[in-house]
């Protein structure tokens, strides 16, 4: 499949540019790699379990991106898989006595299922009636987490504790460690997994379908199959999130997966760039962290200011959409044509 | 770094052991405790859902000022760190981990919310930081046996749910109840609460629940409802804005049902004046605390100083909050237990003062309502008084109940 | 069975409130196709400066006025300022402007006016209308101005010049432009227009919910709901969609289910019709060009 604006030359200008930002991938790469395997060694506890958080938003923000920026299906209850993904971990770990590690793949694959479920009536959904169906899916997973009749489940509204897991084998690691590196695992496999797919013929065939349903259809692709399969998989990321989330804080309650949770997955995307496999890297330290430095600079304000973070954080968004609109990978990806953009025309940015 | 392994081998199972284990120095008796400062740590939800109890924070930071305007305790400053944790537990235990690993806070006070608390309780408890009052109702926080690090403070909501349901026994033993509740925590300790109350031979009387989610508009709905069932007692366990909602419906449909309101939603500026104060009249509460907005307080002693407090430390609309007076309570409180601790503020004598109070009395409790703690009671305020509603301030009925 | 009438007829008063902040909804919606979700915080900005003025001491009517103008003037202020830079932007990334906008509001109305709730008055005399038991005379005085308001933004689009602009320039902003409308400024009016709408819709629901910085927030999802239930390309629709709404959940959480999920049935309700009828119940149907 070639696009229409494909001309010699921009294809050979295309191809140089990417051959240098393949070097450059390479290098972030390395780099990626030396800090996310050194940090456990240098970074205190606290840190690490900062960074743990990073990396299993990464995850769900990845699940989202496939769905929303390849997939072109908005979600705003991307929250409730995440919740799906955690409960189920924390009752099979609890109830059933199922190991830790072993909750996670079945997490993913009940959130798979529950996603191709809901998927389906939501096929006929696009656009704006799409985000609706979802958004109520993220307003009503509170409530029913909360419904009396699944308290002996899921705890009700007091939650579930759980214990927080050692090193296995004997390693000389803290659990902080162990957690992080646990997390490190699962997130390097999905995102290893996601490349694959979104490279692939799957990948070709859900973004044809984003960019025009009809034409693809035309083409012998098989839309509701592919679009629900697309839920299910996205799903099934927030699902292995939401399991190590579980994991590593802990915890668990009806309170842990506000309407918040999921703004804050979509927020997260749009801030990595959509359509992007490692923008999520981004996202995800942006929702991890920002909404602590908006706390610390209302701090800044005085003690009146003390009530002002969501404020804040709702200004340091404005701002950052404004100064990237496609995201930061967006950014990176448009950089070299926007640097000669610069020199040639300086008058239009 | 061969000591560090040496040390993770032996066997410290959390970065926080580890980190206070390398700092003996500082760490052997007194952690955050200088001679010129004690840290402390806090989070609250400033953003979020539960935005409205940020103010309980900014009253804890004011109350500590004034203290350090005054000379600290034992020339030691109180520098409160307090952290916004939007209300959701996993950046409740984020924050906390930064306020203990790396602030090195002394202890943690007053953090809000049940999820919130009870998602930090084991890190604390393993790791021997004491979780002072935290700002919940729960029943939850008073059990010192296997929660030796966690004190409560304000008498939880099943206590007071229960002290109504002997109160219908005594009162109206044929009564059909019907239950307003919030669809959680809070709403559903009442539950729990009033059906303890009632005994098991009287849980029959509860003939209808309903509940309601904070993000609905209004409760009219759940209040035509319990009309329809026949009760003929209301018991109303909701937050303000729904407290006065329900009110304010339940004389407009011209259903009179003796009403019980939890106290969480007793101030007459904020509830029954919005419902309306001929519509309010008759109903019960149970209390512990001064409602500024009752007029019968105006020249009392404690709500001059509160009054005063305000004037110079918070601002105008904070006078009439229950929430900021709630804060400058919770902190007079942490007040006299580090005086109590005198020039020993390790951990565990903090702990052992917070469990250690005797008959204190605050300027905005109820007169005759006294704080006690012991090793073995970590429920600090016990008592509470009926009130009812007379249409323009609470008056008091019966004795002060122990519950 | 005067339960039942309770029932819906305290269900037709909030769906009234739902209709119009449905319609401010639909007013953005047409111009731009996009939901602005921070509709209702604005709207609930717009009240407390009602609220303000009338503290201190405006009667209320001109109060009532004064917002209305504030409100619009604010709208196309926001328009101008925040959100014509991302003109050109991707959809998404307005969606994540339109949240940090709702941060914002929320936020700052706490911090200035705190969370205690606040008494706001209702225009209409304390006296129950013609013996009615089942309204308040609020309430059916909010239904009487939820229709004059549906009336308004009807004729608006439908008879006036300006109202045929906006439309035009929303449909098909390049030909607009060649026949000399001003699209830019369609948007900013349409915003304009929008909050001025809420700003009713607030000053309606706060007698009755109320007034705190979080008093629309469940109003907005409704809103929203029954906007999209009804058709949100449909002023009539919209506004038929949030009555529904309102009683919709109200049956189902007295008869169907309880109050525990009636939110989450009410959704799956207007899901399945979504569903069936993809555009809303009165919404046109979009044919895609290949």
């Amino acid at each position: 499949m070639t696009l229409a604006n494909d001309t010699p030359t921009a294809l050979s200008a295309a191809a140089i540019a990417q051959a240098g930002s393949r070097r450059l991938q390479r290098l972030a790469m390395g780099v990626f790699c030396i800090f996310a395997l050194g940090l456990p060694f240098v970074a205190s506890g606290y840190h690490l379990f900062q960074f743990a958080q990073v990396l299993i938003y990464a995850i769900a923000l990845l699940g989202l991106n496939i769905l929303t920026g390849y997939n072109g299906q908005i979600s705003l209850g991307h929250g409730a898989f995440y919740a799906i993904g955690g409960y189920a971990m924390a009752i099979l770990a609890t109830k059933f006595d199922v190991p830790y590690w072993a909750t996670i793949p079945v997490s993913g694959l009940i959130c798979f299922v529950a996603g191709f479920l809901f998927g389906l009536p939501a096929l006929r959904l696009g656009g704006l009636y799409l985000a609706l169906a979802t958004f109520a899916l993220a307003v009503a997973t509170p409530q029913l987490l909360n419904y009396r009749g699944f308290d002996a489940w899921t705890g009700g509204s007091q939650g579930l504790q759980l214990g927080k897991p050692h090193a296995p084998f004997a390693l000389p690691l803290t659990s902080d460690q162990w957690l992080y590196f646990l997390c490190l695992v699962c997130a390097a496999l999905m995102f290893w997994a996601a490349a694959n797919l979104v490279r692939g013929r799957i990948g070709r065939a859900i973004i044809a379908i984003r960019d025009h349903p009809i034409a693809a259809e035309t083409m012998g692709i098989n839309i509701s199959f592919y679009k629900a399969m697309c839920f299910g998989v996205s799903a099934l990321y927030a699902g292995v999130a939401g399991a190590l989330g579980s994991i590593v804080v802990g915890f668990i309650s009806p309170d842990s997966f506000g309407l918040f949770l999921s703004l804050s997955f979509l927020v997260g995307i749009v801030v990595g760039g959509l359509a992007s496999i490692w923008g999520v890297l981004f996202g995800a330290l942006f929702i991890e962290f920002v909404p602590n430095y908006a706390d610390q600079l209302s701090d800044l304000f005085g003690e009146s200011a003390k009530a002002l973070p969501g404020a804040i954080y709702g200004i340091l968004l404005i701002g950052l959409m404004y100064l990237m609109p496609t995201g930061v990978a967006g950014v990176i990806r448009t950089a070299p044509g926007l640097l000669s953009r610069l020199f040639s025309r300086p008058k239009r940015v | 770094m061969i000591s560090r392994r040496t040390l993770l081998q032996a066997g410290a199972v959390s970065a926080a052991a580890l980190a206070s284990g390398l700092r003996p120095a500082r760490a052997a008796n007194a952690v955050g405790v200088t001679e010129a400062e004690i840290k402390i740590g806090q989070t609250m939800p400033y953003s979020g859902p539960a935005s409205a109890y940020g103010v309980i924070g900014k009253a804890d930071v004011a109350y500590f000022k004034m203290i350090n305007e005054a000379g600290g305790i034992n020339g030691r400053k109180l520098n409160l760190i307090s952290l916004d944790d939007g209300y959701s537990p996993p950046k409740t235990v984020e924050q906390t981990r930064r306020l203990v690993e790396q602030e090195q806070v002394a202890f943690i006070f007053n953090s809000l919310g049940t999820p919130s608390n009870a998602a930090i309780r084991p890190y604390l408890t393993e790791n021997k930081v004491p979780q002072l009052f935290v700002a919940t109702g729960a029943a939850m926080w008073n059990d010192p046996k296997n929660f030796p690090w966690t004190i409560g403070w304000q008498p939880n909501y099943q206590t007071e749910a229960s002290i109504f349901g002997k109160h219908i026994v005594a009162t109206k033993p044929g009564a059909k109840i019907g239950v307003l509740y919030q669809n959680d925590a809070f709403g559903k300790d009442y539950l729990t609460g009033l059906k303890a109350g009632l005994g098991a031979d009287h849980a029959g009387l509860i003939i209808k629940e309903a509940s309601y989610e904070v993000s609905e508009p209004t409760v009219d709905s759940q209040i035509v409802s319990l009309q329809d069932s026949g009760a003929d007692v209301l018991l109303i366990a909701a937050t303000p804005k729904f407290a006065a909602q329900a009110i304010r419906k339940t004389f407009d449909i011209g259903w009179t049902p003796v009403r019980y309101m939890t106290d969480v939603s007793l101030s007459i500026a904020s509830v029954m004046k919005p419902a309306g104060l001929e519509k309010s009249k008759g109903v019960i509460t149970a209390n512990y605390g001064k409602d500024p907005t009752d007029a019968r307080w105006k020249d009392d002693e404690g709500y001059k100083g509160w009054a005063a407090f305000v004037a110079k430390y918070l601002t105008p609309a904070d006078l009439i909050d229950s929430n900021a007076i709630y804060g400058y309570g919770v902190a007079a409180t942490m007040v006299q237990v580090l005086k109590q601790c005198e020039n020993d503020l390790s951990r565990e004598n903090i702990m052992r003062q917070a469990a250690n109070i005797k008959d204190l009395e605050l300027p905005m409790l109820l007169p005759g309502v006294k704080i006690n703690t012991s090793p073995d009671n970590f429920a600090p305020i016990r008592q509470e008084q009926l009130e009812s509603f007379n249409g323009e301030s609470w008056s008091a009925f019966g004795d002060l109940l122990q519950g | 069975m005067s339960a039942l009438l309770h029932q819906i007829f305290s269900g037709l008063a909030m769906g009234g409130i739902y209709a119009i902040l449905a319609l401010a909804l639909v007013m953005i919606y047409q111009a731009t196709h996009l939901v602005n979700f921070a509709q209702g915080e604005m709207a609930m900005f717009s009240t407390y400066v009602a609220w303000e003025m009338i503290d201190s001491g405006m009667p209320y009517w001109a109060a009532f006025a004064l917002t209305i103008v504030l409100s619009f003037i604010g709208g196309m202020l926001i328009e101008r300022i925040v959100i014509r830079p991302f003109a050109h932007a991707p959809v998404l990334t307005i969606v994540i402007v339109f949240i940090g906008l709702l941060l914002i509001f929320n936020s700052v109305a706490g911090w200035r006016y705190s969370y205690t709730i606040k008494t706001f008055d209702s225009p209409f005399p304390d006296k129950r209308w013609f013996g009615n038991t089942l309204m308040s005379s609020h309430e059916s005085g909010a239904i009487l101005v939820t229709f004059a308001v549906l009336a308004l933004v009807y004729a608006f689009f439908r008879f006036t010049p300006l109202g045929l602009a906006m439309r035009a320039a929303a449909q098909n902003p390049a030909s607009s432009r060649l026949v000399g409308i001003r699209v830019g400024w369609m948007l900013a009016i349409g915003w304009g227009l929008a909050a001025a709408i809420g700003a009713v819709a607030g000053m309606m629901a706060a007698p009755i919910v109320y007034l705190d910085p979080n008093m629309m927030l469940g109003i907005l999802l409704y809103a929203f709901a029954g906007a999209v239930l009804g058709g949100i390309d449909n002023p009539w629709g919209a506004a038929i969609g949030g009555f529904t709404v309102g009683v919709l959940e109200n049956i189902a959480g007295a008869y169907v289910v309880g109050p525990e999920i009636k939110l989450s049935v009410a959704l799956v309700i207007i899901v399945g019709v979504l569903v069936v009828r993809p555009s809303g119940l009165f919404g046109r149907t979009l044919v895609t060009r290949v």
